[in-house]
Order: structure tokens, then C-alpha cells, then sequence
């Protein structure tokens, strides 16, 4: 599992770096994105659904947002 | 079978980006988004800040666009390299500190570089004449073309029968008799392409892309600029121009006092970067200074913190002030609401 801390980062700089972090991933790969920004609940499964990839979980902890990712295809 | 072409378009989030990607989709070119994030894009951020403004989360218009189009859209973090488009650009400024021409200029440079980078062949944008006053008029239209570097390979699909034929429509890539010839300011064949299309829940930003085209956060950031000495500035410091009252009673500070819930959890986190102050003898916002400040001038600030707090009848309210770690306390009577200087408001 890739962790991506994505703490103090407002939106969209959790999805870019989530995107740039994916580019260097392989199909299949996960990786866990944790941010303070509750607007990434909203746009990184957003970014995931147009571009093929699964959020397989998305969680609130302690004022945390955690979403784990699988890589999709290409 | 012919080969299927493939368009970068600049996505926005608005409505005309939206439908110059859905044109050409509609001719079978191949068409994928890109976004730029200059560190100014209403898109995002700060529906995170103010409490009020998450009870309806707003969503990303440039995802939701990509979504409803069902293209990949790239989203490109330009934070660093658009200062320079900020601080000396070229054609210089519109009605606010939104140097429009030199930001498209800019952005379709950076999609041609993408797009050769990635073999697209073309760049589409939603462009139409006269629909902005400084970057949008018939005059820039080749400007851009040429000073992105972008030249023929860039297409306007909604206003292109106002404009000389580009390399997309020579070649036959795209067929110009199904491009269109909008111009001017009225919204109305946009709004009926986007029902041809069934596109009803597009977004209709009042204020255009950026806060640069907002008047009150120009002239916060030029007060910056003229604070410092120096045109210049760090994602944090265009984070905190959309956060709270910002309040300069003196050139070397200044102070920025959180006006609700939301903004005082967004300022706690720089904390540690700046001087902060507190009322303790009663609840009040917490406060941010930027700049420097000696014990006079902590004294003046904490009057004016006090005067923010729900001590501001009282005879006393007590102020902690925090820098580096290190506290201090100030007994302060809380200025008057005619002591607080309209000047002082930036
Ligand atoms: S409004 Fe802002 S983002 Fe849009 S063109 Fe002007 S400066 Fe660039």
C-alpha cells in the first residue's frame, strides 16, 4: 500500500497530487490518500470515476478523510 | 478508416469549455480536459473554509464537466510558473489584477507543450469573440494563437466561422460546417447549445474563473505587494487574501481576524507561522498578524482584537498574544467601532 500524505492541502491539491502519485502506480496498485480538506470526499472520487480508477474505501476519522485507491487499467 | 484525432481541450468548469469539447466529441475527434490551478481558481478550495459554505458542498466544475462529457481531464498544478504571468505580464491587467490575455496566452502554451508531449494533435478552447472584454475580442484571438506558440493547431469550435480556418478544419480533421459563429456578450446561443445537448445543471460562475477578477482580493493582494516592497507571494499568503477581515493599522502589520467557526479552523493552522492573538476573559476570533510588531503595536492589536470579541463593551478584555512559542498577555479596553478606521480596512 502507497500512502500519500495529502494533510493541509486544500482542493484540487489532493487530486493533483493523488493523479501524479497514480501516473508513477500500476494497475492493480493501492494507495491510501489522507487529507484535511472534507472537499476531497466530493472530488477525488470524481477524478477516480473519469479516470478509470476504484475508491475502494473513504472514511472520516479525527477530522481525517481517508480514501483508498485502486489503480485502474493504463 | 480514417485515424481519430485527438484534441486537448482547456477545461474550466464553465459552460463554454463544456460545449466546445462536446462539439468536437460530436465530430469523433478523440477529446481529453485540461485544468490549470494557478493558486487563484475559485474551483475548489474554499467552499472548505467558511462553515456556512459547507452545508452545500460545492462540487468541482471542471470534474463535473469532464464527468458529463465523459472525457479524462488532467489537472495541472502551474502554481509556481504563473507568478511570473502574474506579477509582469505582458499585455498587462484588466478591470481587477486579472492579467487575462497573458494567463490564455500562458495556459494554451502549456496545453500545446502537453499536447505535443502526449500526441494530441490539436487544442481546442471555448473562446468567443467579445464575450470578455480583455483577453476574449477579435483582436487577441490571433494573439494567443501565435504568442502560446500554439498557432493554427489551436481551435475556438464556438466562434470559429469568425475566424480564418485553422489546421484542424484544412486537414479535414473537423468539419467547419458543423463549428459555430458566436460572438458578443450574450450567453443566449450557448444556453441553447447546452439544452441541444441536455446539458442543464452547468455552472454559471458569477464572477468568472478567478478571484483576480474580484475586486475586494485585488486590492488585498496589492495591498500585500505594497506592504512588503516586493511584487511577490506564497500559496499561503493567496490562501489567506479569501480568509477573514484583513485589518492594517499600521504599514508594517496587519491583521486578519477570523469571522466565523470555519475561518478560525483554517487559520489554527498556521498558527506556528505567524504572531497569533486570543481573547481569554472572553470568546472572541482568533486573530492572525502579519508582519512585525513591537509591544505599542501588539497593544493597538489586541485593542482591536478585543473589539472583535464579545467583550467589546466590556472595560477590560484579556488578550493573549503567542509568537514563536512564547506568550504574552495584554489588558486592553476594546476600541470603539469609530476608532477602527475605515483606512484600516484593506
Ligand atoms: S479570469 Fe483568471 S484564470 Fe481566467 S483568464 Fe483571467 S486571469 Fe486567467
Amino acid at each position: 500500500m502507497i500512502e500519500l500524505d495529502a494533510r493541509r492541502l486544500m482542493c484540487p491539491m489532493p487530486v493533483i497530487k493523488t493523479q501524479d502519485i497514480i501516473k508513477t502506480l500500476a494497475s492493480g496498485d493501492n494507495v491510501r490518500v489522507t487529507c484535511t480538506d472534507p472537499g476531497v470526499m466530493q472530488d477525488i472520487p470524481a477524478w477516480c470515476r473519469i479516470n478509470g480508477h476504484t475508491v475502494v474505501s473513504s472514511e472520516e476519522i479525527d477530522h481525517e478523510f481517508i480514501l483508498t485507491i485502486e489503480v485502474g487499467p493504463n | 478508416m480514417a485515424i481519430q484525432r485527438k484534441a486537448v481541450a482547456l477545461i474550466s468548469g464553465g459552460l463554454d469549455s463544456l460545449l466546445a469539447a462536446k462539439v468536437m466529441l460530436e465530430q469523433g475527434v478523440h477529446v481529453e480536459g485540461i485544468n490549470f490551478y494557478t493558486g487563484f481558481c475559485v474551483e475548489g478550495h474554499t467552499h472548505a473554509i467558511r462553515k456556512k459554505d459547507k452545508v452545500k458542498p460545492k462540487r468541482n466544475n471542471a470534474l463535473w464537466s469532464a464527468e458529463t462529457l465523459g472525457i479524462k481531464l488532467h489537472i495541472i498544478d502551474i502554481i509556481e510558473e504563473y507568478k511570473d504571468v502574474l506579477i509582469n505580464p505582458k499585455h498587462g491587467y484588466g478591470a481587477n489584477m486579472n492579467p487575462c490575455l497573458d494567463c490564455k496566452i500562458f495556459m494554451v502554451g502549456k496545453a500545446k507543450e502537453w499536447a505535443d508531449e502526449n500526441g494530441f494533435d490539436f487544442i481546442i478552447t471555448g473562446e468567443v469573440i467579445g464575450q470578455r472584454p480583455m483577453s476574449q475580442r477579435k483582436e487577441t484571438m490571433p494573439v494567443i494563437s501565435a504568442e502560446s506558440g500554439a498557432e493554427d493547431r489551436l481551435l475556438r469550435p464556438l466562434c470559429a466561422l469568425n475566424l480564418p480556418e485553422t489546421l484542424p478544419e484544412r486537414e479535414g480533421w473537423v468539419n467547419r460546417d458543423e463549428l459555430y459563429g458566436f460572438s458578443g456578450r450574450t450567453r443566449k446561443p450557448q444556453m441553447a447549445l447546452a439544452e441541444k445537448f441536455g446539458f442543464d445543471d452547468y455552472a454559471q460562475p458569477a464572477g468568472g474563473c478567478c478571484f483576480l477578477t474580484d475586486k475586494s482580493y485585488s486590492v488585498k493582494l496589492t495591498d500585500l505587494w505594497a506592504s512588503r516592497g516586493k511584487r511577490d507571494y506564497e500559496i499561503d499568503d493567496i490562501m489567506l487574501l479569501k480568509v477573514g477581515r484583513h485589518i492594517r493599522p499600521k504599514p508594517h502589520f496587519k491583521l486578519i481576524v477570523a469571522r466565523e467557526e470555519g475561518e478560525n479552523n483554517f487559520l489554527q493552522g498556521y498558527r506556528k507561522q505567524f504572531i497569533t492573538l486570543r481573547t481569554m476573559s472572553h470568546k472572541g476570533p482568533l486573530t492572525l498578524l502579519d508582519g512585525t510588531a513591537n509591544d505599542e503595536d501588539l497593544e493597538l492589536a489586541s485593542k482591536i482584537v478585543a473589539r472583535f470579541s464579545q467583550g467589546r463593551d466590556a472595560d477590560v478584555v484579556d488578550v493573549e498574544v503567542t509568537e514563536n512559542g512564547v506568550n504574552k498577555s495584554f489588558s486592553v479596553q476594546p476600541l470603539k467601532s469609530d476608532e477602527i478606521q475605515e483606512a484600516w480596512r484593506v
